[in-house]
């Protein structure tokens, strides 16, 4: 944003709130920690999904056959084991809340009006919501031979067991 | 230059080699002009100037406005790095005009020198800087000791002093705030300055209202919204740690919040 420009000169404006889009005085002070605790998690969060998003990729591309081994059966029987179903949950959860947060801090550092930045956070709001949502229900409903399914859209391995 | 010659034949030589050490070079001066009362758009006037080596980027604004274009309009008071009237951007960069010195600049190209940003534009380099005072005001930055009022002075030994050296030497020029990309966007963070003299008694062992000072600064818009991107540090024409003092401040808002 360049330097806005005042195109008339002004009485004493000390009690102003907003001239000509220039805001004098800060918006109402809100007393709480949100920002603070917000600020923390991303230092912590960030530490965890270090180790969490590396030992994923190691665990998927390295060991073994490697990246070869991913398949539909590979995603089922990891999710079959309560540890990944756990490692999974928490590396989405806080992926998630990670990245909403710092897209918030871009829209509140880059959105200029008000309106636009109320209307950018509720849309990221509702995708990040809807993400993390779905992919919890997946992680915990993940079943990959469900009971009563037509045999022609089953995974392979579904009939030998 | 030297001025402590007594002979005549000694003075006329030292003339001759002074007026020789100081070499003039020709340069190109662009300002950002804006003036209301003749146009809402602000423009590029360039003037070409015949300078010297031991001069100021305020010195040729001072060559400008008193010999070539009197409409010109800038801040400067003591004119040497004290007052902190003359910030201005020098190049895109925030600097005291009064403390950059022109054979420090790349002369083949212009130089251009703008207002500094984020603060509303009076006239020509003149800047608005009531937003600026408005959150410096907000923070307190005066003495609070409920205390009897001593017979001397408050004591206070050196490590305690020293403990807050670096945020004493603020002269409220706005070089850091207006440098700050978190402050462009709408004025309402803090600003760097604001939190900079909140340190100064935050940390200071003689005040009592640091954790007021705190409070105010755990607020949406302040040091929370500081991103480290160390703009303030590099604009401060004093050399305070600028973001060093930040980071010690969310520490203080953190340790007392805890």
């Amino acid at each position: 944003m360049s330097t806005p420009l005042k195109t008339k000169i002004q009485v004493p404006r000390s009690r102003d709130l907003e001239v000509n889009g220039v805001k004098y005085n800060r918006s109402g002070a809100s007393r709480s920690n949100f920002e603070m605790l917000a600020w923390l998690f991303m230092r912590l969060s960030g530490i965890v999904l270090v180790v969490l998003v590396f030992g994923h990729l190691f665990v998927n591309l390295m060991v073994g056959e490697g990246v070869h081994a991913i398949d539909f059966g590979f995603v089922g029987g990891k999710w079959a084991n309560p540890f990944w179903q756990v490692w999974d949950l928490v590396m989405l959860w806080l992926a998630m809340l990670h990245g909403t947060n710092g897209v918030r801090t871009i829209i509140d550092d880059y959105a200029e009006r008000n309106v636009t930045r109320f209307w950018l956070k509720v849309l990221l709001f509702l995708a990040s919501g809807f993400v993390i949502l779905l992919g919890t229900l997946v992680i915990f409903t993940f079943d990959p031979c469900p009971a009563g399914a037509d045999p022609e859209l089953l995974a392979s391995f579904c009939h030998t067991v | 230059m030297s001025t402590a010659v007594t002979e005549n034949e000694n003075q006329d030589v030292q003339q001759e080699s002074s007026s020789e050490a100081i070499p003039t070079y020709d340069v190109t001066l662009k300002v950002r002009r804006y003036d209301p009362e003749f146009s809402e758009d602000a423009h590029w006037d360039e003037w070409q100037l015949t300078m010297y080596g031991t001069d100021r980027v305020l010195d040729a604004l001072h060559k400008v406005k008193w010999e070539l274009d009197g409409s010109l309009s800038f801040r400067r008071s003591c004119a040497h790095g004290v007052c902190g009237s003359d910030a201005m951007r020098i190049n895109g960069r925030n600097r005291l005009a009064c403390k950059t010195l022109l054979k420090d600049l790349d002369l083949d190209k212009p130089i251009m020198v703008e207002p500094i940003k984020g603060l509303p534009c009076e006239k020509d380099l003149i800047v608005d800087m009531e937003p600026f005072f408005q959150s410096y005001r907000e923070i307190m930055p005066f003495l609070v000791n409920d205390d009897h009022e001593p017979t001397y002075e408050r004591y206070q030994s050196q490590e305690d002093r020293e403990r807050f050296d670096d945020t004493t030497k603020c002269i409220l020029c706005a070089a850091c705030t207006s440098s700050c990309p978190i402050f462009w966007t709408d004025g309402q963070y803090f600003g760097p300055a604001a939190i900079v003299n909140a340190h100064r008694f935050i940390f200071d062992s003689r005040d009592q209202a640091g954790d007021m000072r705190l409070e105010i600064l755990n607020d949406k818009e302040g040091v929370w919204r500081c991103r480290t991107t160390f703009n303030c540090t590099e604009a401060c024409p004093r050399g305070i740690q600028v973001t060093k003092a930040i980071a010690e401040v969310k520490k203080a808002v953190f340790a007392s919040a805890l």
